[in-house]
């Protein structure tokens, strides 16, 4: 049920981001999710791509610095109110969320998260009943 | 192992009559041959036979580097160029390059001082030794080379760059001594490393590295990185090249060749020698050269030089690491900044690659400080606040270190330019009038 997610350090430099899309796209990986952490100098961009181990190799041949990071990702429905249900268990079951980020899909909506807890937060979501996609789910999307 | 006992251990007031005699020599040389140095003397009024001993070395003038530019290319040669057989040049960042010429014997001494400093560090006629210096006008490659070919050692002439190549040969032929700048040294380790081929198909065993300032965490880095002893080569072009000290197996100073160029400290304001032990700026006089002898150089290295026998059983005076070149030194808000300890305060913290960069620049009047650091790959995160903290922690580190509050950059990987030479890790783009 984890999902492992690219992590890749950028300094805010003109056509960094293009670089990597281009480098991912030259080598048929597709971008299912992702999204960018930044400050005044540097960004980290965070992706889920259609093949990791692959998208790993050639952004390290090239020198990116990448790293490796399993999250959580789950489905909802995509109406209102059901990112705070999902939140209110996520809280009351003192899990901290390091970050997050989501992306909706006609009737679905599904969010990425990096809780504090890996083990924990996917044990009270599924006995919370809410569905957590694999990543063979995610890579169909 | 010492190549020249005689000279290398000689008893300390024997050395100071050596030095005596060879000073009152070189002294008549350019007082005859140098109208340079002939003029400066009668503006002092000094002439060769106050020259008696090697205490009045005080009495003479003090050249700069500025004096080699003026009398470019060759008035300060001491002997007729037809006795001249080789020159070098040292690039100048700005102006002229300043020239230097060798006679026959000036090559000599040149090769025994290097042969001196690879037995210092254990290298024997056994020993495959691989230049990566630079050759051409600069000293550093054809210097050593000179030096193995005198020990007897194999040279394998690499010259500097084409760093894939020189990892192929370095393993083919079983180059046990490398000798190049330390930078390019850790390049060479980052190299090897990504080539794949393990480290035990290697026989490389000893590094002797020199031409820039370097600290003592930069040679755990590239001890580390290569598997080998890092040692420290000392040199500069003014004075022969190379060769002017090297170090030890002891690793505890840098053994100058006194014989040769007797080395000095003075006051780099007053230009009063300094107590024994003290710091201050190292001035050489070469005492024995003939093409272009230089009369209390200042070198601008600013250093203290220890005068207790080593446990290497060497007289030889011993230097200490060189804080850097008074010429490197950066006033930054009228703060006195070396880069050496930048590069200290980033090679201590392990989350940090030994790479970077220094740009100092003026905005709305005031010095602003940048460092360019690359983390290390095991240390990038995916959370913002863990890279955050990651440059919190080196800005502090750097602040209580040098006094002032840094911009640290942390940029990508591979990102800060490796250098086949000298590194160039200071921009300053402050205009100043």
């Amino acid at each position: 049920m984890l999902i492992k997610q690219l992590s890749i350090f950028l300094e805010n430099k003109r056509g960094r981001f293009t670089e990597v899309a281009k480098l991912l796209g030259d080598a048929g990986i597709n971008l299912t999710a992702f999204t960018v952490a930044e400050n005044s100098d540097f960004g980290i961009l965070r992706l889920i791509v259609s093949d990791d181990e692959k998208a790993i190799d050639i952004l390290k041949e090239q020198r990116y610095a990448v790293s490796v990071t399993d999250v959580v990702c789950l489905r909802c429905p995509n109406v209102p109110g059901s990112l705070a249900k999902v939140m209110d268990i996520i809280t009351n079951a003192e899990i901290f969320v390091e970050y997050m980020y989501a992306f909706s899909q006609g009737d679905d909506a599904n969010i990425v998260i990096r809780p504090d807890n890996l083990e924990r937060c996917v044990e009270v979501l599924k006995s919370n009943k809410l569905i957590l996609l694999a990543a063979s789910d995610l890579y169909k999307l | 192992m010492i190549w020249n006992e005689t000279i290398e251990c000689m008893d300390r007031e024997e050395m100071r009559k050596l030095q005596g005699i060879r000073l009152k020599r070189v002294v008549e040389r350019v007082y005859h041959n140098t109208p340079f140095y002939r003029k400066k003397m009668q503006e002092m009024g000094v002439t060769p036979d106050d020259i008696e001993s090697i205490e009045d070395i005080v009495k003479l003038p003090f050249t700069v580097k500025q004096d080699l530019r003026d009398n470019y290319p060759f008035d300060l040669m001491a002997a007729p160029m037809s006795e001249i057989v080789r020159l070098h040049a040292s690039s100048g960042t700005t102006g002229k390059p300043i020239v230097v010429g060798y006679t026959r014997k000036d090559l000599s001494i040149w090769s025994e001082v290097v042969a001196r400093c690879l037995t210092a560090v254990g290298v024997t006629k056994q020993d495959m030794v691989q230049v990566a210096y630079g050759y051409g006008l600069f000293t550093g490659g054809l210097g050593l080379h000179g030096g193995i070919e005198n020990l007897g050692g194999t040279v394998i002439p690499m010259s500097s760059g084409n760093t894939q190549k020189q990892i192929q040969l370095m393993h083919d032929f079983g180059a046990k001594v490398l000798a190049c700048t330390p930078s390019y040294a850790l390049f060479l380790g980052e190299t090897i490393k990504d080539s794949g081929i393990p480290r035990e198909e290697f026989l490389l065993k000893t590094g002797i590295f020199g031409a820039e300032p370097w600290t003592e965490n930069m040679r755990k880095e590239i001890e580390e990185s290569l598997g080998i002893k890092a040692y420290d080569i000392y040199g500069l072009t003014e004075i022969i090249g190379p060769g002017v000290g090297g170090e030890c197996e002891c690793q505890n100073g840098t053994h100058l060749w006194e014989d040769h160029f007797f080395p000095e400290i003075v006051d780099p304001v007053t230009l009063q020698p300094v107590e024994p032990g003290q710091q201050g700026e190292l001035v050489f006089t070469a005492i024995t050269k003939e093409g272009m002898p230089m009369i209390r150089y200042r070198t601008r290295d600013l250093t203290s030089l220890n005068y207790e026998k080593c446990a290497c059983g060497r007289t030889a005076v011993r230097m200490a690491r060189i804080l850097g070149r008074s010429d490197d030194m950066m006033i930054i808000r009228g703060v006195n900044v070396f880069p050496s300890q930048v590069e200290s305060v980033i090679l201590e913290l392990p989350e940090f690659e030994p790479h970077y960069l220094i740009i100092v620049d003026r905005v709305n009047n005031t010095d602003t400080l940048e460092i360019q650091v690359e983390v290390r790959s095991e240390f990038y995160s995916d959370e913002m606040n863990k890279m955050i903290s990651l440059k919190k922690k080196i800005t502090d580190c750097m602040q209580s270190v040098i006094g002032i509050q840094p911009k640290v950059k942390l940029v990508e990987p591979r990102s800060i330019e490796r250098s086949m030479g000298k590194a160039k890790r200071v921009i300053d783009n402050r205009k100043l009038v």
